[in-house]
């Protein structure tokens, strides 16, 4: 039963990548990334990896989106492809 | 058949060489520097679902010890500390507690991609922190705008 | 990609990796040897601790550098007009959220770095999670508020002083007789049994881990999002 969640976040996992990396507008990129690394979080917590998860969740999810979002909003908005 | 099977119980390492290779693929050809950044941070976090599948263990939980495991280990050990002194605590320490090491996680590969992850996001940092001074440079994060920049100022 | 098939299946106990016996040994001797349930913790911050150690200067590093990289001083030379559309009113939903979250925050961190043997967490979660309550202060208010607690001076002290934990607890070891970072040899200083030491340096040593990390991710927000000038954040 559990490989079937976690097949289906591996899905999404993908999806997500793809589309962060396809959208024109930065600002969404970053947003999507965050989404990216939450999935992650999630996925490591159901394989028992409690602490990568919890690291995830503050670092991937929390801080490195704020990060991409400053400096989104200090250079330029558009991105070419 | 045969090849459903070679991939459902296989289906991470499917998964994080796809991603490893979109990373892989937007670090090479994407021209906006943050996008090459956040495809650095896929790659990174493809290595990292790599290694954490290796330590899966089927039917184990995650690598902390049980509630009773530890109270029965600390009721005992206090008696011995008192009676023993130290010595004495060592040794009623290493007999009481069976640990069966299927029981668990394995919590090396835990490790070792907990610093990785937070090491990445110091790297991530000073990346973005190059980005924003080519802004300043140049005016642009496109990496053909930059390079046109250099060539036409020689 | 044909490699795939050449990788163990799927949560197999048996697998190289966790048949090693490296790995069950973490497992089976740590709670024997320095009383932690967390085994991530204990290999963290003990068998590994040189490797951590460095981990954090890795990190160190990285906020120097994004300082040398970025910052600038003087007044600004040219605003960018996009920047006026961002000009905030203080909005009175936001800021009592804030207010009511910030406390809460960072309470939950330092229940984190301290609780980081018997549940998930340790230095880096902790001191993440204090750096970005600093970090929703600034988003929430402006950069000129959150700075007041974490002025730019104090941040390099800062995180000076959390390797300077670290490293002290090492040569604590070296003082006394022991192999740098080898904890148990500090139950002299301690008053606790050997094993006990472990744990309780262990806790130490995470301390140090979290002042630096949350000195840093502060440290490097405020470099992004002011532009160097560490005058305006975002």
């Amino acid at each position: 039963m559990i490989w079937i969640f976690d097949s289906i976040i591996l899905i999404f996992l993908v999806v997500t990548a793809i589309i962060s990396l396809q959208v024109k507008d930065l600002l969404s990129a970053s947003m999507i990334f965050g989404v990216y690394s939450f999935l992650m979080c999630l996925l490591w917590a159901g394989m028992a990896a409690v602490d990568v998860a919890f690291t995830e969740a503050a670092v991937g999810a929390g801080v490195s989106a704020v990060f991409l979002i400053a400096t989104v909003f200090r250079t330029s908005r558009r991105s070419s492809d | 058949m045969e090849l459903f099977e070679a991939i459902s119980t296989k289906i991470n390492y499917w998964v994080y060489i796809v991603i490893m290779m979109i990373g892989l693929f937007a670090m090479i050809s994407k021209n906006n520097l943050i996008k090459k950044l956040i495809g650095m941070s896929i790659f990174q976090t493809a290595i990292i679902l790599f290694y954490v599948s290796i330590g899966v263990k089927e039917g184990a939980t995650i690598p902390i010890l049980y509630h009773d495991q530890v109270h029965a280990a600390h009721g005992d050990h206090g008696e011995a500390d008192t009676s023993h002194g130290e010595h004495g605590a060592v040794e009623s320490h290493e007999a009481d507690i069976h640990i069966n090491p299927d029981d668990f996680t394995n919590p090396l590969v835990h490790v070792l991609m907990l610093t990785a992850i937070v090491v990445g996001v110091s790297t991530l940092g000073v990346g973005l922190a190059i980005t924003q001074k080519l802004h300043r440079e140049f005016g642009s994060i496109e990496e053909h705008e930059i390079l046109e920049i250099i060539k036409s100022g020689k | 990609m044909s490699a795939v098939s050449d990788f163990p299946d799927w949560g197999d106990p048996h697998s190289p990796a966790n048949s090693y016996r490296l790995s069950q040994g973490y497992i089976t001797d740590t709670f024997p040897q320095t009383s932690v349930p967390n085994m991530v913790t204990a290999v963290l911050a003990d068998y590994r601790g040189y490797d951590t150690m460095f981990e954090t200067v890795v990190i160190f590093t990285a906020g120097i550098a994004i300082i040398g990289i970025l910052r600038r001083y003087g007044p600004k030379d040219k605003v960018i007009p996009e920047q006026k559309l961002y000009k905030k009113e203080p909005d009175l939903i936001v800021e009592t959220t804030c207010r009511l979250m910030i406390p809460i925050i960072q309470l939950f961190a330092l229940y984190v770095v301290a609780h980081g043997h018997h549940s998930p967490g340790g230095g880096f979660q902790g001191g993440v999670i204090f750096g970005a309550s600093f970090i929703l202060l600034a988003l929430a208010r402006d950069l000129q508020a959150a700075q007041k607690w974490v002025p730019e001076s104090r941040i390099l002290k800062l995180a000076g002083t959390g390797i300077f934990i670290y490293a002290g607890f090492g040569f604590l070891c070296l003082l006394l007789g022991s192999n740098f970072l080898d904890y148990a040899i500090l139950h002299k200083v301690m008053g606790v049994t050997p094993i006990e030491a472990r744990s309780h340096s262990m806790l130490g040593v995470e301390i140090g881990v979290a002042f630096t990390v949350t000195a840093i991710m502060f440290s490097i927000y405020s470099n992004l999002a002011s532009n160097g000038y560490m005058k305006e954040g975002l």
